[in-house]
C-alpha cells in the first residue's frame, strides 16, 4: 500500500508535470504579406488562429500585462492593438508614416515608434492614445532598443548606417555610433555592459560599449560554400544571463550561436529561407525563429542548440512575440 | 562650456550640430550634355533632371547623415550644350569640387578623365555603358557606377537560359550603339549556352517617331518583318536608338514573347523595384521630384551616396582619402538591391544585381540562382578579371 501510494504519487507528478504550463506559452508571428498575425500553442506547436490585420505587419510585441499585442502596419501608417483574451485588432495608436519597429519602456507606458518613411522616431502614449512627439534621427529609422536601465534608447538608421544614442528623459540625441551597412536590430545585455548592433548588408554585428558609446568588436560571420554577401544579420536574441546569443542570418538560411564572452560564433543552426526576427519563450527553454521566404518558423531548443520543429504560418513571417496566455 | 561637453562626447560623434559653423563642406558636381535622349514611348521620355534628380535626393541623404557628422554636401549642376568643350567645363567644375558625377557619351567621358588626371578630381561615370571604358580605355581616375552592356546582356541572358528559352532570334539596329549591344548579347548567348537561331537587321531609313498614323503602318510592317524566321523561342532585340524594338511585342509573325531593349528589358533600376527596402526610397525619390525613379536617376544617387558613404567612414572631405578609401577592400554600399555593392578591383565598376522589368512590374533579378562564382555571384555579370583588358593608369 505504501509502495503504491508512492507510485501514486510520482504518478502524479509526472502527471502533473506533463500537464502543467511549463511550456504553454502562446506565440504572435505578424505575416508580412498576408496582412494577418499567426498565433501559436507552444504547448503542442500547432497555430490556433489567424488574425486578419491591416496591411504590411512587422514589428509586434505583447504588452507588459500581456493582456494586449502591438502590431505595426506600416502600409496603413499605424499601429493596431490585439485584445489577447478576444484574439482580434481592438484599437488603433496613432504613429508616423510607415511605421516598421518599435520598443516599449520597462513600465509599458511609452511606445517609441521608427517610422522608415521620415527619418523620425515617434513617441506615444500608451493609454491616452497619444502622440507625444518625434525625434529627428538619420535615413530610414529602423532597430529600437531601450538600455536596462531605461536611460537611453537605440535607434539604428538603415541608410544613415549610425546608432544612434538617444536620451530618454530629455529626448535629444547624445551621441551617434557609426556602424557598418545596414543596420536593422539592436538588442543590450542585460547587465547593461554592451549594446550590439546588426548590420544586414554590410554582414556584421557591432559591439558597442554604452559607456563609451564606441564600436568595441565586431563579430563577423563565415559559413563554408555560403558567399559573403548571402550572410545578412538581422535578428538578435540573448538569454537572460548574457551568456549566449543567436544571431538570424537572413538569406543564409541559419541562426548563429555566439559565445557572448569571447564574441565567437560556436554554432550555425540550419533554419527556414530567410530568417528574420526571433522570441525567446519565457522559460528561455526555446527559440522561435520567423523564416521569410520558407513561410514558417522554427523551433530551436536552446539547451540543445538544435531545430526541433517546423510551424507553416502565413505568407513572409517577420516579426514574433512570446507571453503567458 | 560647449568644449566641456565636446571634449565628454569626444569619443562618440558629436551629438547636435554645435559645430555647424565649421562643417565640412563636400561639393559634388554633375557633369551632364543639355537635351533628352529621344524615346518611342511617350511615356518614356526621360524628364530634364533625368539623373541628376537622383544625385539630388542622395544630398539630401548624405546630408541628414552628415548633420551628425558635421558635413555638409552641395551639388553644382552643369549642362553642356552641343558645341561646349567637355575638357573645359570639367576643369572649371573641379576647382570648385573634388567629386564629379557624369552623365556622358564615352568619348567625352575620356576627355574630361584625361584632362582631371592631375588634378586630383573623381570622376564618377553614372551614365555611360559602353565596356571599352572599363576594359582597354579605363583611366584611374573615373569609378563606374552605371552597369555595363555586358552586364546588362548577361543578366537577361541568365534569366532567358534558366526559362529554357535559349534559341533567340536577334533583330539589330543599324546604329553603332545597337551593334555593340547585339556584341554583347552575341557574347551572353556563347557564354551562358543560348543560340542566335537568326539575326536580322532593321535599317533606320530615318523618319519619325510620332506621326499621327503611326500604328496602322507599324502593324502592318512588324509581323512582316519577323516572318519566316527559322523556330526560336524568344525574339531579342538590340535598339538602344529607339527606332523599332518597342514596336515589336504583340506584333511578332509567331507569338513570341520580346526580350532586350523592349518587352523584358535588363536594367540597373525601375520605379516598381520595391523589395529589399526600396520603397522608403521610391517614396522619398517622388516626394522630391513628383516622378519616378530612373535608371539614371539611380545611378546618380548611388554614386553620391558611395561619396557620402566613403566621406562618413574616413570622417574626411578630401578627394585622395575617399578615393582611396572607395578603391581599397573596406568600401561598400548599400543601394537597395538585396546585397551589399564593392568595386571590381581591377577596372573599377561597380558590382550589382541588374533587375529584369517589363516596364510595369520587375520579373526578376540577375545573378539566376546557379550560376556560381568562385569569388562573387554578381562576378557573373559582365567582363571578369581573367577576361579584362584594363590596366588602370
Amino acid at each position: 500500500m505504501r509502495m503504491w501510494r508512492h507510485c501514486l504519487i510520482s504518478g502524479m507528478a509526472l502527471w502533473l508535470a506533463a500537464a502543467s504550463p511549463a511550456s504553454a506559452f502562446i506565440a504572435y508571428v505578424s505575416n508580412e504579406k498576408s496582412n494577418t498575425v499567426t498565433v501559436i500553442d507552444t504547448n503542442n506547436w500547432s497555430v490556433i488562429k489567424t488574425i486578419k490585420v491591416g496591411q504590411r505587419p512587422r514589428g509586434i510585441e505583447f504588452t507588459r500585462d500581456g493582456k494586449f499585442v502591438f502590431v505595426a502596419v506600416g502600409d496603413d501608417d499605424s499601429i493596431q492593438v490585439i485584445d489577447v483574451a478576444k484574439q482580434e485588432v481592438v484599437d488603433t495608436l496613432p504613429s508616423g508614416p510607415d511605421p516598421e519597429l518599435f520598443a516599449l519602456d520597462a513600465e509599458g507606458k511609452i511606445l517609441y515608434v521608427a517610422n522608415e518613411n521620415d527619418n523620425t522616431v515617434t513617441i506615444i502614449d500608451v493609454e491616452k492614445r497619444a502622440r507625444l512627439g518625434d525625434i529627428q534621427v538619420g535615413v530610414e529609422p529602423e532597430g529600437m532598443a531601450i538600455s536596462p536601465d531605461g536611460k537611453i534608447l537605440i535607434n539604428t538608421s538603415e541608410t544613415t548606417n549610425m546608432a544612434h544614442f538617444i536620451d530618454t528623459a530629455t529626448r535629444q540625441i547624445v551621441a551617434n555610433v557609426l556602424v557598418d551597412a545596414r543596420p536593422r536590430y539592436a538588442e543590450f545585455k542585460r547587465d547593461n555592459s554592451e549594446v550590439w548592433v546588426s548590420s544586414e548588408i554590410g554582414g556584421t554585428i557591432s559591439v558597442i560599449d554604452p559607456a563609451k558609446r564606441e564600436v568595441t568588436k565586431k563579430i563577423t560571420f563565415e559559413i563554408p560554400g555560403l558567399r559573403s554577401e548571402a550572410i545578412q544579420p538581422v535578428g538578435i536574441a540573448m538569454t537572460k544571463d548574457g551568456k549566449t546569443a543567436f544571431v538570424a542570418l537572413g538569406p543564409a538560411n541559419r541562426v548563429a550561436v555566439v559565445d557572448t564572452a569571447s564574441h565567437k560564433v560556436t554554432k550555425y543552426l540550419l533554419v527556414g529561407q530567410r530568417v528574420w526576427h526571433m522570441a525567446f519563450t519565457p522559460d528561455e527553454k526555446y527559440l522561435m525563429t520567423t523564416n521569410g521566404v520558407s513561410n514558417d518558423v522554427s523551433v530551436i531548443d536552446v539547451a540543445a542548440q538544435k531545430v526541433i520543429k517546423t510551424i507553416q504560418v502565413g505568407e513572409l513571417p517577420w516579426g514574433i512575440t512570446i507571453a503567458q496566455p | 562650456m560647449i568644449r566641456w561637453v565636446v571634449a565628454a562626447i569626444g569619443l562618440s560623434i558629436a551629438a547636435t550640430p554645435v559645430l555647424a559653423a565649421d562643417a565640412t563642406e563636400i561639393g559634388i558636381g554633375y557633369l551632364g550634355r543639355a537635351g533628352v535622349k529621344p524615346k518611342l514611348s511617350l511615356v518614356e521620355l526621360p524628364a530634364e533632371n533625368d539623373g541628376v534628380a537622383g544625385a539630388r535626393l542622395a544630398i539630401e541623404d548624405n546630408n541628414t547623415t552628415g548633420k551628425f557628422l558635421n558635413q555638409r554636401f552641395t551639388l553644382e549642376e552643369v549642362r553642356l550644350k552641343d558645341n561646349e568643350d567637355v575638357a573645359k567645363a570639367a576643369a572649371t567644375l573641379a576647382e570648385r569640387t573634388g567629386f564629379i558625377i557624369a552623365d556622358l557619351p564615352a568619348d567625352d567621358l575620356l576627355k574630361a578623365a584625361d584632362t582631371l588626371r592631375d588634378r586630383g578630381a573623381l570622376l564618377l561615370n553614372a551614365g555611360a555603358i559602353d565596356d571599352r571604358l572599363r576594359e582597354q580605355d579605363c583611366r584611374a581616375n573615373v569609378i563606374h557606377v552605371a552597369p555595363t552592356r555586358s552586364m546588362l546582356a548577361d543578366a537577361l541572358a541568365q534569366y532567358l537560359v534558366w526559362k529554357q528559352w535559349k534559341r533567340w532570334l536577334l533583330v539589330v539596329g543599324s546604329h553603332d550603339q545597337d551593334k555593340l549591344y547585339a556584341d554583347a548579347l552575341r557574347r551572353a548567348a556563347t557564354r551562358f549556352g543560348a543560340k542566335i537561331v537568326q539575326e536580322r537587321t532593321f535599317e533606320d531609313t530615318g523618319g519619325a517617331r510620332r506621326t499621327d498614323s503611326g500604328v496602322t503602318l507599324i502593324q502592318r510592317q512588324m509581323p512582316t518583318f519577323t516572318q519566316q524566321a527559322p523556330a526560336y523561342d524568344v525574339l531579342v532585340a538590340a535598339d538602344e536608338s529607339e527606332v523599332f524594338a518597342s514596336y515589336l511585342p504583340y506584333r511578332t509573325w509567331d507569338p513570341r514573347p520580346v526580350a532586350g531593349s523592349a518587352g523584358l528589358v535588363p536594367t540597373s533600376w525601375h520605379a516598381a523595384q520595391d523589395q529589399w527596402g526600396a520603397i522608403q526610397m521610391q517614396n522619398r525619390f517622388v516626394k522630391l521630384n513628383s516622378r519616378h525613379m530612373t535608371a539614371l536617376d539611380m545611378q546618380a544617387w548611388t554614386a553620391a551616396r558611395m561619396i557620402g558613404e566613403a566621406t562618413s567612414r574616413t570622417r574626411s572631405g578630401d578627394p585622395k582619402a575617399v578615393s582611396d578609401f572607395l578603391k581599397g577592400p573596406d568600401f561598400s554600399v548599400a543601394a537597395f538591391k538585396g546585397r551589399r555593392l564593392t568595386l571590381r578591383d581591377w577596372n573599377l565598376q561597380l558590382r550589382q544585381p541588374i533587375l529584369l522589368v517589363d516596364g510595369r512590374m520587375v520579373v526578376s533579378v540577375s545573378p539566376q540562382e546557379g550560376f556560381l562564382h568562385q569569388v562573387s555571384e554578381l562576378d557573373t555579370l559582365g567582363a571578369d578579371r581573367p577576361e579584362t583588358k584594363c590596366k588602370l593608369r
